[in-house]
């Protein structure tokens, strides 16, 4: 889908921003333009939909070189949304988000309707906001709505340069979970412009690491992570690179799916008798209508004849796409050494253990080695 | 609120005081000026700073919008810089260096009127064009915005009311300055004002001072509304709010 040739960006005095970087995004990838400050990512970047005119080198868009294109229609096929979001302050949300669908002339209803589904698939309400100015939203609404702004006009590529980079960590995790959930509806070719390994290693389906003009490794995030090409590449992934793997994998990857579960009202003999059967000393309690109730473990078993009256309680749940990391934290903070994956009706999936998430992380360590 | 509350009573007080002097009738040996010479005064006056408004602006919008352009960015420190320094010439020098050069009548004294009110006209047409968010601009370019459309749709509405302030700032200053327009051939309330002055009497100074005063109140006044009108609802709230 996009295709850089040994791309190559000098400026008129001489600086060096980006030298024959090659590498290509197939469709509906979201590739991850990574590295320090003055790496030349954003750079790199603007070159695809010529902000930045490249000095030597090819960008193909679908095959096309890019500089052949009408430069304005050119971009007004490619979503662009940056870290200072830019919306127009004085034109309402609504506008904001028809801007390319008007200069593409399309009719006033299929706008207005665009805006309005861009919104719902942002999580905002479109009857609260669509007549709202920037000025009235938070800095979390802004990004969404600059974000919806960027696929105004359905655009197949999606340019994004540090979009969740100016807001706060909490809103800023909120955002990229939405933008992955969005992602799995809209299959864009994304690129995606961050200096921040956690959030790459989140959002990439590949990592571009980029460091002074060139690019250095090219790859999927768990191959950056746990096979480095270089030093440069290993020191920039750390020496935590463990720990920020378990934000690559899925609860729902390492789940156990056959937990073993108890009914909230059965007797306790039956549940003693169940963790015999699985050689477990913890028990699943659930309800009549498999919602997760909580823990019962070898040692309540002696406290009473009722499960209900015997088990210990528990909230803390995660859902099937937490990460590992988020999952490891709940269970070090709840004290407990198993975890409950639960669906949006609380009703139980499956479970996770340390021993399972010991177990993925190695798998991921020692993958075969490339050719 | 409160602020027109003071500007209404200030403009009661500076027509009561022109009543009053015009219903003396005399001043000691001096008979003061009628209705109608106030009249007349008045809006000859008024012409003269409309028509040194209108010809600052035609010059000074597009010279400071133009200074902003990519290209023409260098002419943007001896523009401004000089429009700054210009400034800083007290208007009666501006009026009298025009004097000999364009000859005494109207025309000189609207020239230099112009010439001196074009200052804030610049100055603020630059500034509301710089004072743009960056992101802005490039947001809009991004999405594949012509150059055209980027002014047309973003630079203008944006800029409208940073602009028409400096030309409320320059009508302001203007009605003030066109009392020296009499020195140089020009009309108006400076007539007024300045026989007051040459006869030491001052009711008449006040006479024609008076309302001079309260003809700048009240084009301030009228401006700022047109200004208000011009901004766009997303930044009015902005004035709300901050």
């Amino acid at each position: 889908m996009i295709r850089l040739d040994k791309v190559t960006k000098v400026y008129p005095d001489g600086t060096e921003a980006v030298r024959e970087v090659s590498f290509s995004v197939e469709k509906g990838e979201l590739c991850v333009l990574l590295g320090p400050s003055g790496c030349g990512k954003t750079t790199t970047m603007k070159m695809i939909n010529c902000l930045i005119p490249v000095t030597s080198g090819t960008i193909f868009i679908d095959g096309v070189d890019n500089t052949s294109m009408n430069e304005n229609a050119l971009r007004r096929n490619i979503g662009y949304a940056i870290q200072d979001v830019g919306l127009f302050p004085h034109m309402t949300v609504g506008e904001n988000i028809a801007t390319v669908p008007v200069l593409k002339g399309w009719p006033k209803a299929k706008q207005i309707q665009r805006a309005r589904e861009l919104l719902g698939l942002l999580r905002m309400d479109p009857y609260e906001f669509m007549d709202k100015y920037p000025r009235e939203l938070s800095g979390g609404q802004r990004q969404r709505v600059g974000v919806a702004r960027a696929l105004g006009a359905d655009p197949p590529v999606l340019l994004m340069d540090e979009p969740f980079g100016a807001i706060d960590p909490i809103t800023r995790v909120d955002l990229q979970n939405e933008l992955l959930k969005v992602q799995q509806e809209i299959r864009k070719t994304i690129i995606f412009v961050t200096h921040d390994i956690y959030e790459a290693i989140k959002m990439g389906d590949k990592i571009a690491l980029m460091n002074e003009g060139r690019l250095v490794q090219y790859a999927p995030p768990a191959d950056l992570l746990f096979r480095p090409k270089d030093e440069f590449v290993a020191s920039f992934v750390g020496t935590d690179r463990a720990l920020k793997g378990l934000q690559l994998i899925r609860t729902q990857e390492v789940m156990r799916r056959d937990a073993p579960t108890v009914n909230l009202d059965e007797t306790v003999a039956i549940a003693k008798e169940r963790m015999k059967q699985e050689r477990t000393n913890w028990l699943a309690v659930i309800d009549a209508e498999e919602r997760f109730a909580g823990w019962i473990g070898s040692a309540d078993l002696e406290k009473g004849d009722k499960v209900k009256g015997v088990m210990t309680t528990s909230v803390v749940t995660a859902s099937r796409n937490a990460v590992l990391s988020e999952a490891l934290s709940l269970m070090l903070t709840s004290g407990l050494n198993v975890l409950a994956i639960v669906d949006s009706s609380n009703r139980l999936e499956g479970v996770v253990t340390f021993e399972s998430i010991q177990a993925s992380l190695k798998e991921a360590v020692y993958v075969e080695p490339s050719p | 609120m409160r602020h027109h509350i003071i500007l209404l009573s200030l403009l009661v007080v500076l027509l009561s005081a022109t009543t009053w002097v015009t219903s003396l009738g005399k001043v000691g040996i001096y008979t003061t000026f009628s209705y109608g010479d106030l009249l007349y005064s008045a809006w000859a006056h008024f012409r003269m700073v409309f028509v040194a408004v209108i010809i600052a602006s035609a010059i000074g919008v597009p010279l400071g919008i133009l200074v902003t352009r990519p290209g023409l960015e260098k002419l943007a420190l001896p523009v401004i810089g000089g429009a700054s320094v210009g400034q800083s010439i007290p208007s009666l020098a501006v009026i009298a260096i025009m004097a000999p050069m364009l000859g005494f009548g109207l025309q000189s004294a609207i020239v230099a009127l112009a010439i001196y009110g074009i200052l804030p006209i610049v100055r603020n047409a630059y500034a509301s064009i710089k004072a743009i968010d960056p992101a802005i601009i490039e947001a809009a370019r991004g999405m594949g915005l012509t150059r055209m459309q980027i002014a047309r749709k973003i630079e203008v509405p944006l800029a409208r009311p940073v602009i028409m302030a400096g030309i409320r700032i320059s009508t302001v200053i203007t009605v003030g300055t066109a009392e020296l327009a009499v020195l140089v051939g020009g009309t108006g309330l400076g007539k007024i004002t300045l026989t007051g002055v040459f006869a030491r009497e001052a009711l008449i100074i006040l006479q024609g001072a008076a309302p001079t005063a309260a003809m700048a109140i009240t084009l301030g006044f009228l401006l700022e509304r047109v200004e208000q009108w011009m901004t766009p609802r997303g930044m009015k709230m902005a004035n709300h709010v901050s």
